[in-house]
């Protein structure tokens, strides 16, 4: 284990703010971290085994236990339990003798939900020793359990299980855009930086990860720190269940992407940047990390970039799944090989990012829309979508519609004319912005895609009227409690407070105090949460409880109260014990 | 002319640099926490010294006060979700005062008080939590931390021994100890460490110390938090 352990570090530079790649890298050799490789990890980075055992911990990719030889994860987003990953789960669960959530006794499988792939146009999906599984269905269930009962590896078993297809079904400005290249690049240098900088801003381009800051704005921010270094990163963790349209630009238009982050280092003097790639998009590790030696070779990276005085590089740094980790500074930490916890602010990175150094973090779609103005203006963009939302957005779509993908349409569409184009009917509502978002009901669809309307980072997710949104309240609240980071009281007890009062009604166990409570408990989790992931965690609650306060009314209990807890499941361990089942050894929840 | 932030409309004079917090306990103003220290870099976790600055919502331990600020400190809504916010660390724990030897010298008892909490509101978690007692010295009873850090942070920052670790993600966070074992008794922790001795509540102990001084006779037994923590942290 010592050589293995020594050449990871030694390749990573002994550099602890590496350590995130190289646990990947045990993780994957090994099938966990164990308590002597943290120590050999320790010495050789000089950092206490606390820092290490602290971010294995954090991160549901790394283990200080053993998983299976096959590693086996069923993406537990919504649009998965639509399309059935109930059922395949409990049947992988029955077929190879595994409980969901643990490691067979022989550890050659373990089986367990992750949080949502980003592939739920192409679902039920999973994760395979990290890679991605698409179109999983009750037939692919049993050829799998064979493959892994014969113990065939990874590299024999059929390529199209690991098939994921763009379906891009709507192109706008961006995604017709075909600039060769350097275009970008070229057309910045002879325009100028400064005049660049300045058509980004004529082109009115905000964020496009959902908070909407204006980018001209952040970079000239950022440029004005008297500081040597700066940094660029590329926020590619896109984690909230829904989206996946990053995927999908990283796979077919990388090069713009690495050109727009090549344009931001040029206008604010950054000479390294990085893109931070969800762990569970492995699957474009490799042909991420070909483009930019593709690029490297071009003179596109590197030294003296295109003939100019520019020196710029890429790294990419793949993430072990942390929801949190999409939040910027918490991705900042993490970077810096760290738990993905938020950071208080101020300062921001734009004056304190990446080790401290004045920072830019922008989303992929950022990235890809700064390539397209510096080739062609700022007008062009401006001139489509709103006054306060210029230009287009890429949308993720999934749920219950013909057509699940990628659109793009300018800012200012309608809800009705996007549920139209993608084939959906019978819609009861939309979850517009993931989880974290909003749901909008059938008398809402003359609502508009746009920063003062209906923000997304591009998640748009259908339910028709066969749906009970309960369900998705429930899956979405599980989500947050699930990926909390557990700095802040109000999200770390909350958000588990949550998903046990939510359960109570659901499971119809509420009376006539508990969606009072409930609503009260969400302004506290809002209202004093640390970061966007608490502030935002309520909302399934909020606006369906607005929108729909029967349905919640209805799941109560016509009595005043109950107890938060199961009374006659409580005794179980009693019963068993005295080994008894008779009438006189159960209890009635509350006289009714 | 000096800077001046106003809090409940009290005018409070400031200097560059300075938190909220800072402001308003050098001008004699309490405001609740438990994860600050004025000996260490500010936390924010706790989220106890929430105050309202221009209509929004900040930790007052970390937010930097700015001329003009109308911060209120007082007010029924912030009493109000402050002991929620109270109410959550005392449920997501194990937390039985009068069985607890740090009773009337816990900070989380103090401000439990102080924010007149008489019940525990939510549903308790039962969480499963670990006695460490293998240190001749000190006790740790993990049923009764609260996350505040303040020993990562004493034991780092004064100590220069970093034994205290913050591990775990969400409700699953949990405090860990560094050495070999990941018991006490194998780490570099002394009884003279300030980290030994910084726990508001009763999660880290000091072994045969627990009753001299009396029940009824102890630091919130006689004075109210808000008086203790000024007289202690007002420079």
């Amino acid at each position: 284990m010592k050589p293995f352990i020594q050449e990871v570090v030694k390749s990573n530079d002994f550099k602890s703010t590496r350590l995130l790649a190289i646990l990947r890298d045990v993780q994957a050799k090994f099938r966990f971290i164990s308590a002597d490789a943290i120590e050999i990890i320790a010495e050789l980075l000089a950092i206490e085994r606390t820092q290490i055992i602290s971010v294995i911990e954090f991160y549901s990719f790394f283990h200080l236990r053993p998983r299976g030889q096959y590693d086996l994860l069923i993406s537990d987003s919504i649009t998965d339990h639509m399309m059935g990953k109930q059922s395949l789960i409990a049947q992988l669960s029955t077929q190879l003798n595994v409980a969901i959530g643990s490691v067979r006794e022989d550890r050659l499988v373990s089986l367990d939900n992750t949080s949502c792939t980003g592939m739920c146009d192409q679902g039920p999906a999973g994760l395979i020793n990290g890679y991605t599984l698409t179109h999983l269905t009750e037939q692919r269930i049993n050829e799998i359990v064979t493959l892994i009962n014969q113990q065939i590896p990874l590299s024999d078993w059929p390529a199209n299980y690991f098939e994921v297809s763009d379906n891009i079904h709507k192109s706008n400005l961006l995604l017709t855009q075909e600039i060769y290249q350097g275009e970008a690049l070229t057309a910045t240098l002879n325009r100028g930086l400064t005049e660049t900088l300045e058509e980004i801003n004529i082109s009115g381009l905000r964020g496009r990860g959902g908070a909407g800051f204006n980018t001209a704005m952040k970079w000239h921010f950022c440029s004005e720190e008297k500081e040597s270094e700066r940094y660029v990163i590329c926020n590619a963790d896109e984690g909230e269940p829904g989206t996946f349209k990053d995927r999908v630009i990283l796979n077919s238009y990388a090069n713009q992407v690495f050109e727009g982050m090549t344009v931001c280092a040029s206008i604010i003097g950054s000479k390294q940047g990085f893109i931070y790639l969800r762990g569970e998009y492995l699957h474009l590790y490799e042909p991420l990390q070909n483009i930019l030696d593709q690029r490297r070779k071009q003179g596109l990276l590197g030294k003296n970039i295109s003939q100019s005085d520019l020196d710029f590089d890429i790294e990419i740094c793949l993430g072990a799944g942390a929801y949190i980790c999409g939040e910027e500074s918490a991705l900042i930490e993490s970077l810096e090989g760290k738990r993905g916890i938020p950071r208080n602010r101020p300062p921001y990175p734009v004056t304190q990012g990446y080790l401290n150094k004045p920072t830019v973090v922008n989303n992929v779609e950022t990235f890809l829309a700064v390539a397209h103005i510096a080739v062609n203006g700022g007008k062009q963009f401006a001139d489509l979508g709103t006054k306060k939302s210029t230009g287009t957005k890429i949308l993720s779509i999934s749920g219950d519609c013909q057509m699940p993908g990628i659109f793009e349409y300018p800012f200012g569409t309608s809800i009705k004319q996007i549920l139209n184009d993608c084939g959906a009917k019978d819609v009861l509502g939309v979850q517009v912005g993931g989880p974290s978002g909003t749901f909008i009901s059938d008398n809402e669809f003359d609502r508009t895609l746009a920063f003062e309307d209906l923000a997304t980072g591009g998640s748009f997710i259908i339910f028709n009227k066969d749906r009970n949104i309960l369900d998705l309240v429930k899956n979405f609240t599980h989500f947050f409690a699930h990926e909390s980071c557990g700095f802040c009281t109000p999200c770390r007890v909350g958000t588990s407070l949550l998903r046990k009062q939510l359960d109570k009604i659901v499971d119809g166990h509420g009376s006539s105090g508990d969606v009072v409570a409930l609503e009260e408990l969400c302004q506290i989790v809002k209202n004093y949460s640390h970061c966007g992931l608490g502030q935002t965690a309520a909302n399934p609650i909020l606006t369906t409880l607005q929108r729909y306060p029967e349905i919640y009314q209805k799941q109560l209990k016509d009595i005043g109260f109950e107890p938060g807890f199961d009374l006659d499941a409580s005794l179980e361990t009693a019963r068993q014990l005295a080994n008894r089942d008779d009438s006189n050894a159960h209890l009635t929840q509350v006289e009714e | 002319m000096s800077k001046t932030i106003s809090i409940d409309g009290k005018e409070i004079p400031f200097q560059q640099g300075q938190t909220i917090m800072e402001a308003a306990t050098a001008a004699g103003v309490y405001i609740p926490h438990l994860c600050h220290s004025p000996d260490y870099e500010p936390h924010g976790s706790c989220k106890l010294c929430s105050v309202k600055v221009n209509g929004r919502n900040c930790t007052a331990c970390t937010f930097p006060a700015m001329d003009g600020q109308e911060i209120v400190n007082s007010s029924k809504e912030l009493a109000e979700d402050r002991k929620k916010i109270t109410q959550m660390l005392f449920i997501e724990g194990n937390h039985f005062c009068p069985s607890c030897e740090k009773t009337g010298n816990c900070q989380l008892q103090g401000v439990a008080y102080h924010l007149n909490m008489l019940d525990n509101h939510y549903p308790h978690f039962f969480a499963d939590r670990e006695i460490d007692s293998s240190h001749a010295d000190i006790l740790i009873d993990h049923n009764r931390c609260i996350f505040c850090s303040l020993c990562v942070r004493a034991s780092k920052e004064t100590d220069g021994k970093n034994v205290f670790s913050i591990s775990g993600r969400g409700i699953n966070k949990r405090l860990i100890i560094n050495s070999d074992s990941g018991k006490l008794e194998d780490s570099d922790i002394t009884i003279n460490d300030c980290a030994a001795h910084i726990c508001p509540t009763g999660a880290i102990l000091i072994k045969r110390t627990g009753y001299t001084v009396p029940i009824g006779q102890r630091v919130y037994d006689q004075q109210q938090i808000d008086q203790v923590t000024l007289a202690k942290e007002q420079p």
